[in-house]
């Protein structure tokens, strides 16, 4: 900075991550376009690594800023804001696939005049089995979240936080491993991945869901290490906070889906 | 108006070309990056409506042929067999390079970022880092656009030829390449667009001025707070939609092949349930400028604050919920088509608000017409007629007669064409003495005014009669009944074309040899927001020492 600045905001010095990170992101969808149409699968791992690299370099330098006080009372709060708008673009994102999974559930091609489709016989899911299971992982893990989150505001007791935090994440890795067998075990009793706008709203919303949890469990993982390496206070913990709240966001969505997908869809 | 050296002081700006530009956190910085960068798409897809414009002029097809595309017209008949597929390519990378890459770069990317932080005293955007991922991205998104018109497509050729809109079957029928990296440059720029209203949103609510409270705020920080809302919330809807298309495409899926019992009026419903909310993000922001350029050449203070801030507000709300006017022939329930109609003739309100208080605020005003207040008085009248022709579609009785024809064509290029880039062109003279601190010679922006103007009117217009003939939109071609009007069309989009190479003209000349402008306010004392208390140009840094609530309350705005 060329001077003193003499206000609570956060103003930066210029960054090479964003062009980068564009760059990468560019690299990563033109090679999905040529993956998809089978020319090559490497233009899209290239930009894919550049990617993931960028972010991790960025958010590494956010932590380091945090560190060195850029993180004014007034900034956390433009923190917080930021990721609860990102929060409320995601919940819209989902709102596109419940909306298609509302449409023919409510108004099934079949009940068409003139249509010639017929739809195919679907192998039941009881749902009262894994998925609710599943269910009670995903709250349990909130909880345990939520655990963390209460040591870590009253007092800071780092043990219960740590406890928590390894509860909550060792809950969604079991979510996704239940998820990824249900799976596996549905493709295999006949279950097609397309074909029908049945599978092709249950694998998308049930699958841009798990995607979400993986990102979640990743996100509550960097914020264990983060724990275990200090960085947390009574007072300062943004990026625990935003984890966790994406953690309950994700947490939220599966209910809906639980209640509609499974209970009503199937 | 207040001492200007206390805001920001020179300096040496020491940054090397590379740093400033490509990695820069700076939100003036960024928004003259997103202005270039906009620009330059523009003059593309303004190329693009020129050869479409050519091949419009006369009946048959004498330029778009499969012996290849000529500059000059064909002789007879036997030289040239019509392609209709490059037809469809150029209106389809029209639609997507204006609605996505031209328009909102320019006016919430380019304006937005530049003026919103200096009028609410901001020293930056919140998020100034993001704020340049968002513009890269823009650009990422941009290329990508560009190769999706020049890759392989479909039947056989370049690019794809389904329309802005994408709709199944024909976006999940076209073959190659080029269908999937549209739908790829639409999700990097609506991620782009969405880190941007993030960016902007925090910014407005957390970064205001101290005392500046929220309707203290001068609406063109407004406008751009209301239209993030719209895209916080409109373009995740579409990112759904087209990442649905890309399955369908891709891997099997069949949300909208009904042989898989989908559905393709399902995509309709979602795309126009982000379109319309897009056609608001598209023309807030102009509302926004318009009203400080009104205000500052009435010199009256704009009339009814309090109103023009709720109904942009309520033009936002309402714009969520009338999408299904934009497909009233799919076979909607009547239930459906009176309620859509009936809440989308209730958007006339709140605009209606607008219009007249932008009226009340000149009258009895001392109006000075500057190249500026030229832009907004344009605007004034062509939004008007293409808002009363809205209010003509909105009839789901009328629209049966009025859908795909050219009215639509004319209706929605009088609120877009016409209205939102009228914005831009009066935003683009308003700021320009702020953003460069040199002056355009005030003759050459009234040529530019009167030329844009008059082409414009001729090319749209006649389209109005085109349509009430039942000329239908998107065809390369049409019978010697239609001949007259489009004659006359293709007239004005040549009269329009030159009038856009003489701005850019205008632009550079100015750049290099135009006046000093280095004074604060080089407009008058109703140009009363933070911006005109610093140099011209800004500093690098602005309001390192936050503004004094003087510096900007002036009291007699309310």
């Amino acid at each position: 900075m060329a001077h003193a600045k003499n206000h609570d905001y956060h103003i930066l010095n210029p960054s090479i991550w964003p062009f980068l990170g564009a760059l990468g992101a560019f690299a990563m969808l033109f090679g999905a376009v040529l993956w998809m149409h089978d020319v090559t699968p490497w233009l899209f791992w290239g930009g894919l690594v550049a990617v993931l690299y960028v972010m991790f370099a960025w958010w590494s330098e956010v932590v380091t800023e945090s560190h060195v006080g850029d993180h004014t009372p007034v900034v956390r709060i433009g923190l917080r804001y930021g990721f609860i708008l990102f929060i409320m673009s995601e919940v819209m994102f989902f709102s596109a696939w419940f909306w298609s999974f509302f449409k023919h559930v409510m108004y099934p091609m079949e009940e068409y005049v003139g249509t010639e489709y017929v739809a195919p016989y679907i192998y039941p899911v009881n749902a009262m089995e894994l998925p609710l299971i599943n269910t009670l992982i995903l709250l349990l893990s909130g909880c345990a979240v939520t655990w963390a989150h209460h040591a870590l505001v009253h007092g800071g007791n780092r043990k219960d936080i740590i406890n928590g935090l390894a509860i909550g994440i060792a809950l969604g890795v079991l979510f996704t491993a239940f998820q990824a067998y249900e799976y596996y075990h549905l493709l295999h009793e006949g279950w097609a991945f397309g074909e029908d706008e049945f599978y092709s709203n249950f694998f998308m919303a049930t699958g841009f869901h798990g995607f979400h949890v993986i990102i979640g469990t990743i996100f509550l993982t960097v914020c264990l290490f983060r724990a275990m390496a200090g960085h947390f206070t009574a007072e300062r913990h943004i990026g625990f906070e935003a984890a966790a709240w994406y953690w309950h966001f994700v947490d939220v969505v599966w209910l809906f889906l639980f209640f509609a997908v499974y209970l009503w869809g199937i | 108006m207040a001492d200007a050296a206390i805001h920001g002081h020179e300096h040496e700006d020491n940054r090397d070309f590379f740093t400033r530009w490509f990695m820069s956190t700076n939100h003036k910085d960024i928004g003259i990056l997103y202005l270039i960068v906009s620009a330059f798409v523009g003059f593309i897809s303004v190329a693009f409506t020129v050869y479409m414009r050519m091949e419009l002029m006369d009946p048959g097809v004498q330029y778009m042929c499969m012996e290849g595309a000529r500059l000059t017209a064909a002789a007879s008949v036997a030289e040239c067999t019509p392609n209709g597929h490059l037809w469809n390519v150029l209106i389809t990378g029209h639609g997507i390079l204006m609605m996505f890459f031209v328009v909102i770069p320019a006016l919430f990317g380019g304006f937005g970022n530049y003026f919103m932080p200096l009028q609410i005293g901001a020293p930056d955007m919140a998020f100034p880092r993001m704020n340049n991922l968002s513009f890269w991205m823009y650009v990422a998104g941009t290329t990508l656009a560009v190769c999706s018109v020049l890759a392989p497509g479909g039947n056989g050729q370049a690019g794809s030829g389904v329309g802005w809109v994408l709709y199944p079957p024909l976006s999940t029928t076209e073959g190659g390449f080029s269908m999937d990296l549209a739908i790829f440059a639409v999700h990097v720029s609506g991620a782009s667009s969405i880190l941007g209203a993030i960016n902007m949103i925090t910014t407005f609510l957390n970064m205001r001025a101290p005392g500046m409270t929220l309707f203290k705020v001068p609406l063109f920080s407004w406008s751009i707070f209301v239209t993030s809302w719209l895209i916080l919330l409109s373009l995740p809807v579409l990112a759904g939609a087209i990442t649905m298309l890309l399955m369908d495409r891709n891997f099997g899926f069949t949300f909208f092949d009904p042989a898989g019992g989908g559905d393709p009026v399902l995509y309709q419903h979602i795309l126009w349930f982000f379109g319309h909310p897009e056609v608001y993000i598209i023309i807030l922001p102009g509302f926004g400028i318009i009203s400080h350029v009104i205000a500052t050449f009435a010199r009256k203070p704009v009339f009814g604050y309090l109103p023009m801030v709720w109904a942009l507000i309520a033009i936002g709300v309402l714009g969520f919920i009338v999408w299904a006017h934009h497909m009233y022939t799919v076979g909607m329930s009547l239930n459906q088509q009176a309620y859509f109609m009936l809440a989308t003739m209730v958007i006339a309100v709140p605009t209606g608000v607008k219009i007249f208080s932008w009226i009340a605020t000149m009258w009895g005003g001392s109006v000075e017409f500057k190249t500026p207040m030229l832009w907004a008085f344009g605007f004034l009248f062509l939004f008007t007629v293409g808002g009363v022709t809205g209010i003509v579609l909105s009839q789901a009785a009328v629209d049966r007669y009025y859908h795909d024809t050219y009215y639509v064509v004319a209706h929605f290029h009088y609120v877009m064409s016409l209205g939102a880039v009228f914005c831009i062109f009066a935003g683009v003279y308003f700021y320009f003495p702020k953003m460069t601190g040199k002056m355009y010679p005030e003759w050459a922006g009234k040529v530019h005014f009167w030329t844009m103007f008059i082409g414009a009117n001729i090319t749209f217009f006649p389209q109005h009669f085109l349509g009430r003939q039942g000329m239908p939109r998107r065809y390369i071609d049409y019978p010697a009944e239609f001949a007259y009007w489009n004659e006359w069309s293709s007239y004005g989009a040549f009269l329009s074309f030159a009038s856009f190479i003489f701005f850019f003209g205008v632009i550079a000349w100015s750049l290099l040899r135009g006046a000093e402008a280095k004074q604060a306010n080089p407009w008058n004392e109703y140009a009363d927001t933070l911006e005109w208390t610093l140099p011209s140009p800004p500093p690098e840094h602005t309001f390192e020492i936050l503004p004094k609530q003087e510096d900007w309350d002036h009291e007699r705005a309310h």
